[in-house]
């Protein structure tokens, strides 16, 4: 858990700085970049906050110390029942369209330059305002609801009054509070966990509703409360809590308690329950609020929705500045016209008179101009523009090609406004792990100490999986089994529950009745193919001989302490928690030990027995107790060097018949127990003695019960190691593992496949099974947790048969190999080291040429004094508030040096379904693919190869440097050799070579800097796919960032894991997938899927969709906002410009408003240019989009020139028409009116490329709206809308034949040229899509055929120009 | 669906998220509905326009259009107007004199009179228009310059005009009535048309004045003030318009219907012409009750005009126009030319498309190689 935080705090934090430079360098520096960042904020509301028991002892404190404490009612509603209408208005007008119809009201409010009704002109802004208000409503209405229904949740809250804790609802809990909840229940407010019914002083959180992940986190009680043990009890509690001030940070606590006695503890995150999640498997909790409502962590980090600006509409505000330049010309030719007008006008008998200069009166009409022609500026398209976007997320929503059968799950679209910008996409940023691959790790092979044991059979069990994938055999129910005995456990967890309070349980309950087989956890990990892993024979072999004790006769006993010790740190050096399905999960007991030392006889007795007992049968006794016991304590006394030959106690009984090697083992029998000796001083000494004068009457008065023991399998559990509260025997298969990361869970698998099991882990406990040794608790010191500066994590514990402090340390080799290089020496375990060494880095080596993930196994045993020394320090790490991740690193930096190597592992991570063709699909969409990977090269490039991006013929380009120098000069030279190449092929089209770029961390990390930066962006803009391995989550960041900036184009990343948390949110386009890594990509994406090869039909089909539909509908818009308002304009010419209209006033708003606004919205939604099917097939369909063919300036330019032709004909037909006649104002306004309708409806006919019964319906809908709103219209206004009363004009004019052969002849004559230019652009230069739009026209043999045509010529093509390849992708214009 | 989480997804509105983990919380799973709409399959019409599918309309549009243009040209054709301009800027005019000597005002009309011939018999109904150019009715701050509730009878306009109609709204601290620019610019002049009789006899001729405004006008939308028949009474309190020389509801004293703001001339002055040349119908010549006779036959004709209506100061002109209708209204050869040029055209383009059609046509079809 931590570490995923951990990353995805770094990524957040990367996200939200503009330092990018800071992150760059040390860890140390960027702690310390942004402290001051977090203490700015603090101060603002005092650094500290301190926190006082409200009805505890001291209570008088109380009201000063909370005084600024916020309650726990929460309110995340925007308005109130008053304040709606002035906030919300308020928040409108923060729009800038709406700021422009507001000007334009007011505009028309001054009487000068009025043009219409003064309430005409509102109609617009009010029927937006109150879309959008109602919008705003109903989703504070739900939201008061949601809030009103959570502050009126039970809490038991302990009250001072009654003295014992009663039901409160959770607005009145307060800071200082102490709440008790019992299992199941929510937490109210981040509280500090004071007491726990677990006898570890532990408990179980499940953050889903914070996170969304599912699996649970351990917390733990404050240490050193003086009442620990006993029940809780709130009046004893006299200490303050001094924390910090609330903030977002979800991952970090600080803070200190301070007891009457002026101890101090530190507090962090893990003393913290955090609001809203919900406690698991604890029967009771008690804690005390430190945070509540809006100040707890969960409440500020509610952030709202994401908000990006897509492509197309940075594109469109360019041209909707176009239209306003346009419209201040039109203005300003008004303004100018009327002056002039005015100027040579005198006496005239029309002219109202007034004492206003000509240039005035120019001065005003443009104004009215502006109010007159306002139209031109398409504010709707605005509106119309979200409206058609919710629309395109309904349906990629709602693709069932989207569904993904076993998770449930559907595509998710976070981001509600960048639909179109997936139709642009020219580079995809795609991590690997969990993105490309399954992310089901599963345990494949392994080095220890230098050998190699390649699992054949395991691998063969491998490939038997995989083709029952192929063959599609429905995996659902070997999951089924998995999940039932799931639910069973969750079942079990349920029937003991005692308040049902929460909606939040109800729900969960629901789902646990239900036997849905589709119900897979997110963080399993444990599907049967992970589990089972087939041992290697050689290596179980090896093990075996843990065993037999001939096998101590040969001299392959330090072999087998590395093995043995691998196995155990495979089996505890992870943050795996263990549950089975018969028990509450996590209540697998640690054997009664006591918390601190092995102290008293019965415990050291019991624990020999245990691992002395199953042997006997197979030796003498006598031996076999000793020769077994003690040769394990060897095993683990390895690595003590000095200690081997000073082995003060001579072997009194262990002389096992053979030769010395295993004396040699025994030996080292005492210098263990002295170890031990000297923590427990003289006393534990004679113990000992005395224990093993029992322990050996022991076995001789056991000895038939042995036989009996032996019998059951050797790793089975051993009835005398039960531990004494776990009644329900679980079985051996029936343990579930829950993992952070899958590699984890893989290892502990595996492990446990040797024999090395872990049971069960308490807070400071592990229960580990050995081979042949039974349970073993094992003291659990510390925990340092993985990080991606580190790259590795480790346990401290204290060696359960050794006593010795000992380090177990699982990392990327990389890291791994370094820290073990350090070790220098001439003696023979050093000797041994450099070999091993050697030996895995070769096994590594050929790991990831399988592609295999790799991690390094280390070890290191500590001396006490050197433990003590680096405990202070860590103490005081964790305890400092101020700067606390900067000494843990430090700390864990200072732990984990001279390791001793004991192998590595090769995980399997397979490709998901479909990655090649997905990956070969988009490339051939002139999409670029980047892989940006933390693995290393080798396994990079193997996926790289099995997921063809890279192809056979591709030249791979490798840069690998150490320095700057060397990385400068190796891009020289392989731009000089890309070039070269691209010469000889006599092909210069850039990218469209078949080199592929490998980069390394390092390397990146030299050509991310400023002067390299263009060097390198430009040999890797000639590169067909470029792969970065060994990259932190900032570099994949930085990478992306380049891209994006420098090359201007639109990019995408893809990721599943927290470490590809940065990038997602830096590219244009973020996509998570729901994997197995936990929520944090699915959570900062724009869109979250559940496969890579979703993206093939999310870009190909529905971002091309999207994107052109979006297009047109906008350029339709400016279309029918210019084409009509020019209208107006050239009637300015016939009118003095005297800002006069030849249509009432109403039909005017409506004409935009009402009669054409709904034909572009089907039309964005619904049109489709090319089918699914053929997009799909036809990725090069895509490379449309991506060069915006669809909405180019010139495309727009063009648009408006017939928008104007279509306007001047509009016009002046009609005008010659009635040139003359006795035809009003209205009468002539009526069929230029009702013309301009039948054109704009019949150009969107035209453009159009699907015509359903939808679009006819709306169509139509529209021209008889507005012929029987108009008609009504004439008829019933008898003296409404003053000035252009239109009173009988519409009835009249409709009944006259002049009228419908005008709106003939216009129609036809103005949409001639664009009928015409379609016409012959598609017959002479047809464009890709229509052709595949024609070929989707002919029957579908025809159509097969034509299909393979077609990729045949482009397959052709392109093995013209070997190896230069995709050179025919480019678009013939 | 999952409850209490007040983390970014519930905020976003997407219900589908917040379900997203956990526990649907039901047994239906999330798999969408596989419709025709939601799955975008909707059966649909894919017009592509290319040569071969376009130039069957372009034909049929020429085909249909030429033979509309050529009926509306000769309809057009067929119909008789005559126009004259007695405006008066000539010296040689006989109207120059009434149009130099211009008062509002003056009590002595001055008249003149305008000898045309007809070259030609006018059958049936002929209309007698007035014309006036460059006259821009259609200005804004003119045709907003009205109150239309007065001029449909209500009393409180009556007596309180909308403030549109300033500055004409009071004079003399009384409502004017009917207020604003347009009746106060009420076109003025008389028309008197003459038959010369070949005998040389003068014979006025019939000129009626009843049905020249819309029906929905003259008994919808203009109304006196009711209440009471004597007008006078009615617009007892009010003022006429200042350059009326007698109020409203002197407008025709001999016929109460036509009397008032349904007077018939003003009714058709009120309704604002589209373009500054406009006509506006003053009277019809109805056809004679035999049908013998041409309603206008050819030979010499006399306009006598009462010259009032000042238009030179803004060089307006001012004609007399008499036409016949037909279907399609007045004379305009413009839209018979421009329907067999638009068809002509179209089919033109259809012969172009025809032949782009056998040229690349067959290309498309066949073959599928990219180019």
């Amino acid at each position: 858990m931590e570490q995923i935080h951990w990353v995805r705090h770094r990524c957040r934090r990367l996200a939200s700085s503009r330092s990018v430079r800071g992150f760059y360098s040390a860890p140390s520096s960027q702690h310390s970049e942004r402290s001051p960042e977090l203490h700015s904020t603090q101060q603002l509301s005092g650094k500290r906050r301190t926190v006082v028991a409200r009805h505890g002892p001291r209570q008088h404190e109380y009201h000063s110390v909370s005084k600024g404490c916020q309650g726990n009612s929460i309110r995340t509603t925007k308005y109130s029942l008053l304040t709606f209408i002035p906030m919300n208005l308020f928040q409108q007008f923060h729009r800038l369209a709406n700021l422009y119809f507001l000007f334009l009201v007011m505009l028309n409010w001054v009487p000068v330059v009025e043009a219409f009704q003064k309430e005409i002109t509102m109609i617009p802004l009010v029927v937006v305002l109150i879309i959008i208000a109602i919008k705003d409503a109903l989703e504070d209405y739900r939201r008061y609801r949601f809030d009103r229904r959570i502050n009126n949740n039970i809490a038991t809250v302990y009250s001072g009054k009654y003295q014992r804790y009663v039901d409160q609802h959770w607005k009145d809990v307060c800071v200082g509070d102490f709440v008790r909840l019992s299992f199941n229940e929510i937490i109210p407010a981040d509280m500090l966990l004071l007491y726990s019914s677990d006898p570890h002083g532990v408990c179980y959180i499940e953050t889903a509703n914070l996170d969304g992940e599912t699996n649970l986190k351990q917390r733990q009680v404050v240490r050193d409360l003086p009442q620990q043990g006993s029940e809780f009890t709130p009046e004893n509690f006299h200490s303050h809590i001094e924390c910090e001030s609330p903030n977002n940070d979800l991952i970090r606590f600080r803070g200190y308690m301070e007891h009457p006695n002026k101890k101090r503890v530190g507090l962090h995150n893990n003393n913290l329950l955090l609001r809203s999640c919900t406690i698991r498997n604890t029967e009771t909790v008690i804690g005390i609020v430190v945070y509540a409502g809006h100040e707890t962590k969960a409440m500020m980090n509610n952030s709202g929705p994401r908000y990006k600006r897509s492509k197309l509409e940075r594109r469109l505000n360019v041209d909707v500045l176009w239209s306003v330049v346009l419209l201040v010309i039109m203005c300003l030719t008004g303004a100018v016209g009327h002056a002039l007008w005015l100027w040579n006008l005198k006496d005239a008998l029309f002219q109202i008179p007034d004492t206003v200069s000509p240039a005035l009166a120019g001065f005003y009409m443009f104004w009215t101009m502006i109010i007159v022609l306002q139209v031109l500026i398409p504010i709707s398209l605005y509106v119309s523009i979200e409206v058609v976007k919710l629309c395109q997320i309904f349906f990629i929503q709602n693709d069932k090609d989207f569904y993904d059968e076993n998770l449930d799950s559907r595509i998710e679209c976070r981001a509600l406004n960048i639909t179109e910008d997936l139709g642009q996409i020219q580079y995809v940023f795609s991590d690997k792990t969990g993105t490309l691959t399954e992310n089901k790790m599963v345990f494949c092979r392994c080095t220890i100490a230098g050998v190699e044991y390649p699992h054949e059979e395991n691998a063969r069990r491998l490939e038997v999986y995989e083709q029952e994938e192929v063959e599609a055999v429905d995996r659902s129910h070997t999951l089924k089994s998995h999940t039932s005995a799931k639910s069973l456990s969750c079942k079990s967890l349920s029937c003991n529950r005692s308040s049902v309070s929460l909606h939040t349980l109800t729900g969960d309950a629901e789902d646990e009745e239900a036997p849905s087989p589709n119900v897979l956890p997110h963080n399993a990990f444990s599907s049967p193919m992970e589990k089972d892993v087939v041992p290697d024979p050689l290596l179980l072999q090896k093990l075996n001989c843990l065993y037999s004790p001939l096998f101590l006769l040969r001299d392959a006993s330090l072999e087998l302490t590395y093995i043995v010790d691998f196995f155990m740190a495979l089996a505890i050096c992870n943050t795996v928690v263990v549950s089975s399905p018969n028990q509450p999960r996590y209540v697998v007991k640690v054997p009664e030990v006591s918390p601190t030392k092995l102290k008293s006889l019965d415990d050291i007795k019991m624990l020999f027995q245990r691992f002395g007992l199953p042997r006997f049968s197979t030796l003498s006794p006598a031996q076999a107790t000793e020769s077994s016991h003690s040769f394990t304590r060897s095993l683990f006394a390895r690595g003590k060097a000095p200690s081997f030959n000073l082995s003060p106690t001579p072997v009194d009984k262990g002389t096992v018949a053979g030769g010395e090697p295993g004396a040699q083992a025994i030996t080292s029998i005492k210098p263990g127990l002295n170890v031990a000796r000297g923590e427990h001083g003289d006393q534990g000494y004679e113990e000992e003695d005395d224990e093993e004068d029992e322990r050996r009457q022991d076995v001789n008065g056991v000895e038939d019960n042995v036989v009996i023991l032996n019998s059951g399998a050797l790793t089975g559990l051993d009835n005398s190691n039960k531990a004494p509260g776990s009644p329900g025997e679980p079985s051996e298969d029936e343990l579930i593992y829950e993992a952070e990361s899958p590699d984890e869970a893989a290892l502990v698998h595996a492990a446990r496949v040797y024999g090395c099991t872990l049971r069960g882990r308490s807070v400071d406990h592990l229960l580990v099974e050995l081979p042949g040794m039974g349970s073993l608790p094992v003291r659990l010191l510390h925990i340092l947790p993985f990080d991606s500066t580190r790259k590795r994590m480790s346990v401290v514990v204290r060696h359960p048969l050794t006593n010795q402090v000992v380090v177990y340390t699982k990392g990327a080799d990389s890291v791994i190999m370094d820290l073990a290089k350090s070790a220098e020496g001439a003696d023979q375990s050093d000797y041994m080291q450099g070999h091993i060494r050697e030996q895995t880095q070769k096994h590594l080596d050929s790991y990831a040429r399988e592609g295999l993930r790799t991690l390094c196994i280390a070890k290191k045993v500590l001396e006490e004094n050197e433990y003590e020394s680096w405990l202070k320090h860590h103490v005081f790490a964790e305890t400092s508030i101020e700067n606390r991740e900067e000494l843990l690193l430090e700390s864990a930096l200072k732990l984990e040096t001279n390791i001793t190597l004991l192998g590595a592992t090769g995980i399997v991570d397979r490709l998901q379904e479909e990655v090649p063709e997905t990956i070969e699909a988009l490339q051939k969409a002139g999409v670029k693919v980047w892989v940006l990977t933390g693995d290393k090269q080798e396994t990079a490039i193997n996926i790289a190869c099995a997921c063809k991006l890279l192809r056979s013929t591709d030249q791979l380009l490798t840069a690998n440097c150490g320095s700057k120098e060397m990385c400068k000069a190796l891009i020289f030279e392989l731009r000089k050799e890309v070039e070269r190449r691209e010469l000889e092929c006599g092909e210069a089209n850039e990218g469209t070579s078949g080199f592929t770029l490998v980069v390394d961390g390092r390397t990146l990390e030299f050509a991310l800097e400023d002067d390299l930066k263009d060097g390198f962006l430009e040999l890797s803009r000639r590169c067909r796919a470029v792969i970065c391995c060994r990259s932190t989550p900032l570099q994949k960041s930085q990478v992306v960032r380049l891209v994006q900036d420098q090359l201007r184009v639109m990019t995408l990343a893809i990721g599943d894991g927290a470490n590809d948390v940065s990038m997602i949110q830096v590219a244009d386009v973020g996509i998570g997938i729901s994997g197995q890594e936990g929520m944090q990509a699915v959570m900062s994406s724009d869109f979250a899927i559940s496969r890579f090869k979703h993206l093939r039909k999310l870009l190909l089909v529905h971002g091309h969709w999207c994107y052109t539909r979006l297009a047109n509908m906008i350029l339709y818009f400016f279309y029918k906002n210019v084409m009509y308002v020019n209208l107006l304009f050239w009637y300015q010419f016939f009118c003095g410009f005297s800002g006069s209209v030849m249509s009432n006033s109403w039909v005017l708003i409506f004409f935009n408003l009402l009669f054409t606004s709904t034909p572009p919205l089907i039309y964005g939604i619904l049109d489709k240019d090319v089918s699914a099917e053929t997009l799909m097939m036809l990725p090069e369909l895509y490379i449309s989009g991506q060069n915006s063919k669809a909405y180019l300036p010139s495309t727009f330019w063009l648009t408006m020139l017939d928008a104007f032709y279509q306007s001047l004909v509009c016009f002046f037909i009609p005008y010659f028409a009635y040139a003359g006649s006795d035809a009003d104002l209205l009468s002539f306004g009526s069929p230029v009116n009702a013309s301009a309708l039948f054109i704009i409806l019949i150009h969107q006919v035209i453009e159009s490329h699907t015509l359903t019964w939808l679009h006819a319906l709306v169509l139509v809908g529209s021209a008889l709206f507005y012929f029987s709103f108009t008609l009504v219209f004439s008829v019933v206004c008898v003296t409404c809308s003053p000035p252009t009363n239109p009173l009988g004009v519409d009835t009249l004019q409709m009944s006259q034949p002049l009228f419908y052969g005008v709106c003939a002849l216009t129609t036809v004559l103005a949409l001639l040229p664009r009928l015409l230019f379609h016409a012959l652009h598609n017959s002479i230069s047809p464009s890709d899509t229509l052709r595949a739009t024609l070929m989707e026209q002919v029957n579908p043999k025809e159509y097969c055929r034509r299909m393979q045509n077609w990729n045949q010529d482009q397959s052709k093509a392109k093995s013209l120009v070997v190896p230069v390849e995709d050179s025919a992708l480019t678009v013939p214009d | 669906m999952m409850a209490s989480s007040y983390n970014a997804k519930e905020d976003d509105g997407h219900p589908s998220v917040a379900t997203g983990h956990g526990g649907a919380g039901t047994v239906k799973n999330k798999k969408p509905d596989n419709t025709a709409f939601k799955q975008q399959r909707l059966p649909a019409w894919q017009p592509i326009l290319t040569a071969g599918t376009v130039l069957p309309a372009f034909f049929v549009i020429g085909l249909i259009f030429i033979p509309i243009g050529i009926g509306l040209f000769v309809t057009s054709n067929n119909i008789k107007e005559f126009e004259i301009d007695y405006t008066g800027v000539d010296i040689s005019s006989p109207c120059f004199n009434c149009s130099q000597n211009y008062i509002w005002n003056s009590t002595t009309p001055c008249t003149c009179t305008l000898p045309f011939k007809l070259e030609q018999p006018f059958e049936s109904n002929v209309f007698m228009y007035y014309g006036l150019s460059n006259f821009y009715q259609n200005h804004r701050r003119y045709v907003k310059s009205r109150d239309d509730s007065q001029l449909n009878g209500d009393q409180t306009s009556l007596k309180n005009p909308s403030k549109e109609c300033e500055p004409y709204r009071t004079s003399d601290n009384r409502p004017i009535a009917p207020c604003g620019a347009i009746a106060n610019s009420l076109f003025n002049d008389t028309l008197e048309l003459f038959y010369i009789d070949p005998n040389g006899s003068k014979n006025a001729i019939p000129l009626v004045k009843k049905g020249i405004a819309w029906w929905t006008d003259k008994n919808v939308k203009f109304r006196n003030p009711g209440g009471n028949d004597n007008l006078t009474v009615v617009f007892k309190d009010t003022s006429k318009p200042v350059n009326w020389r007698k109020p409203v509801y002197e407008l025709d004293p001999l016929d109460s219907g036509n009397n008032g703001f349904i007077n018939e001339d003003f009714i058709v002055w009120m309704r604002t012409a589209a373009l500054p040349t406009f006509r506006k119908l003053y009277r019809i010549i109805q056809k004679k009750t035999n049908n013998m006779t041409p309603t206008l036959p050819r030979g010499d004709y006399i306009l006598e005009v009462t010259y009032n209506y000042p238009v030179r100061s803004f060089e307006g002109r001012k004609r007399m126009i008499l036409s016949t209708i037909s279907w399609m209204g007045g004379k305009n050869p413009f839209l018979g030319i421009a329907y067999i040029t638009v068809g002509s055209v179209c089919f033109f383009l259809g012969i172009v498309l025809l032949i782009i059609h056998h040229k690349y046509g067959n290309r498309n079809n066949s073959a599928d190689i990219p180019n």
